[in-house]
């Protein structure tokens, strides 16, 4: 009996913490939400109460944040910009690292290391001489940033797919030799599907890096282009009154996608965030 | 066959395999990267124009009213606060969530989610939450750095806890289940399997997530230019965020932002070598034992 109890009181303790730490975690963004319901005064008046009807302002912050900011083609730069740079990504430093894998050499070596050091550089560190070079050589467009991409991305994603790839048999690729196949079909062919699992790790870490990524497109194209998170820091850091209730609809729009995205390929999320820290 | 011979490739597949990639690499990173430190000797606006200065830019760096100090110190501390903060939070968490309760799996959803969320996003989300509650001593977030400080806080531990749970959890499921059921059968108390059973175990996902928060807070940008701009002031700037300022925000000060960001990097730098060392040490004694 006295275990029944105390059994029940530890389900009880851990529903009444683990519950607690929810409602704390998805509180904020509820928040937000019905906030972007409500007339720009009364976010700022009582952020905490629920619209009525008389606070209650339809889709209008909806509006004027979408019309303020150019909310939708900053979702189309974004949507393209990353889609773009993450299959660049994918396809090259995949190709990278097998080549450097099998083409043994001082090179080589040093090239790789190179890429493993990019990766403790800090972005502070580049960011003013590359947003000038960029400028020079004509990348300031959402086309030249997914090179600018490229090459932030190759140090994490070169050292992913090495490890990887230092793994495969080298008779697979002798086999494949004696059938007559070159080192392009054999990469395609026989490599690429290999690296298959590591592949989709690498394009979830980019593409969570570069969907929300500010900085680096704000130096490069913001002028030019706004990607979302550019938008929202504009609406704000911009000039003229500020709009709470537009940044509110902004903030909701801005976490829309990512949650669809999350619920859709959950696990290889997970999964991919778990490879990547403890390769990193 | 083949396993020594250094070509592999016959030449002009370097064209194709290697140069894409490099010539990116080149023009994003390496480039950029030596032109920076030298660039920190000098005096300049655009990357062409460079003077030479000597060490000017970092002793300007270090002095007084460049800021630079004192950003170092709030990140300092923000640094550890939020560190052991975080680590301490998950790994309670991923205690709580490898005991087969029902529900696990959502509340594991929940927790990870705000990690997926971009930065200027999250700032902005916990700006309204802070200055709610604030308004209601009539003040916002902006009024002294000491809000800024736990805002900043309170948004990391939201957004990286549920990153490091999910790791500590994985550790804590490789422990080897016959090891539990022998330490059961020998009596051991709940408290005792925690403190020789799981800690011991998942040691190395420790490290992992130490580090993980110790850098993401250390370089932390985004979220602090969203929550505060650093206001008030420049006092909850945080060092890439002062960086940002020097190069940006005053003008004719970019050789200064430059050396400051040297001096980041070589503090970054530092932090992944002794990771890297710590790291290999529990590989080593993982194969001793």
């Amino acid at each position: 009996m006295t275990v029944r109890i105390k059994k029940a009181m530890l389900n009880i303790l851990f529903y009444s913490v683990v519950i607690f730490a929810a409602a704390a975690f998805i509180a904020p963004i509820i928040i937000v939400f019905y906030n972007s319901f409500k007339g720009r005064l009364y976010i700022t008046s009582s952020p905490f109460s629920l619209p009525d009807t008389e606070t209650f302002s339809g889709i209008q912050n909806y509006i004027n944040g979408v019309r303020r900011t150019g909310f939708f083609s900053a979702f189309g730069y974004s949507f393209f910009i990353t889609v773009l740079s993450v299959a660049v990504i994918v396809l090259l430093c995949s190709m990278t690292a097998w080549y450097l894998v099998r083409q043994r050499g001082k090179l080589s070596k040093g090239i790789y290391y190179a890429f493993v050091f990019s990766m403790i550089v800090p972005f502070q560190m580049v960011m003013f001489t590359m947003s000038k070079v960029a400028n020079i050589l004509g990348l300031d467009n959402p086309l030249g940033i997914v090179i600018i991409y490229l090459g932030f991305g190759s140090g994490l994603s070169v050292f992913m797919f090495y490890g990887f790839a230092k793994s495969i048999p080298m008779e697979i690729e002798e086999a494949a030799t004696i059938d007559g196949c070159g080192p392009i079909s054999m990469f395609f062919k026989v490599i690429f599907p290999m690296l298959r699992p590591i592949a989709t790790t690498v394009a979830i870490l980019n593409a969570m890096w570069i969907w929300n990524d500010y900085l680096l497109p704000y130096l490069v194209i913001g002028n030019n282009y706004r990607t979302i998170p550019i938008a929202v820091q504009y609406l704000e850091g911009g000039y003229g009154s500020r709009d709470i209730g537009a940044l509110m609809a902004l903030l909701v729009l801005s976490v829309i996608p990512i949650v669809i995205f999350y619920l859709a390929a959950q696990k290889q999320i997970v999964k991919g965030v778990v490879a990547g820290a403890v390769k990193g | 066959m083949g396993k020594h011979r250094q070509g592999y490739f016959p030449k002009k597949y370097f064209f194709v395999f290697l140069l894409p990639t490099l010539l990116a690499f080149a023009v994003s990173f390496v480039i950029p990267f030596i032109l920076g430190i030298y660039l920190s000797f000098t005096e300049f606006t655009t990357v062409t124009d460079g003077r030479w200065v000597g060490l000017q830019n970092y002793i300007s760096a270090f002095s007084g009213d460049s800021g630079f100090l004192d950003a170092l110190l709030f990140t300092v501390r923000f640094t550890v606060v939020s560190t052991v903060t975080v680590n301490v939070i998950a790994f309670f968490l991923a205690l709580a969530l490898t005991r087969g309760k029902k529900g696990t799996n959502f509340f594991r959803t929940v927790f990870f989610m705000p990690n997926l969320i971009g930065g200027i996003v999250l700032g902005y989300i916990w700006q309204l939450i802070i200055n709610g509650v604030l308004s209601y001593f009539g003040v916002d977030i902006t009024y002294s750095a000491e809000y800024g400080f736990w805002g900043l806080v309170i948004l990391t531990n939201w957004q990286l806890i549920g990153y490091m749970m999910i790791i500590y959890i994985a550790g804590i499921n490789n422990i080897p289940g016959e090891i539990v059921e022998a330490a059961k059968i020998d009596g051991a108390s709940p408290f005792g399997m925690l403190r020789y059973i799981t800690i011991p175990t998942v040691m190395p996902s420790v490290t992992i997530c130490l580090f993980l928060t110790l850098t993401n807070s250390f370089k932390m940008f985004d979220q602090n230019l969203a929550l505060t701009g650093g206001a008030p002031g420049r006092e909850s700037s945080m060092l890439a965020l002062d960086i940002y300022k020097t190069f940006y925000g005053r003008v004719g000060e970019e050789g200064v932002g430059q050396a400051k960001a040297v001096i980041f990097f070589v503090i970054v730098a530092l932090i992944a070598l002794i990771q890297l060392r710590l790291t290999d040490r529990n590989k080593k004694d993982g194969k001793k034992r």
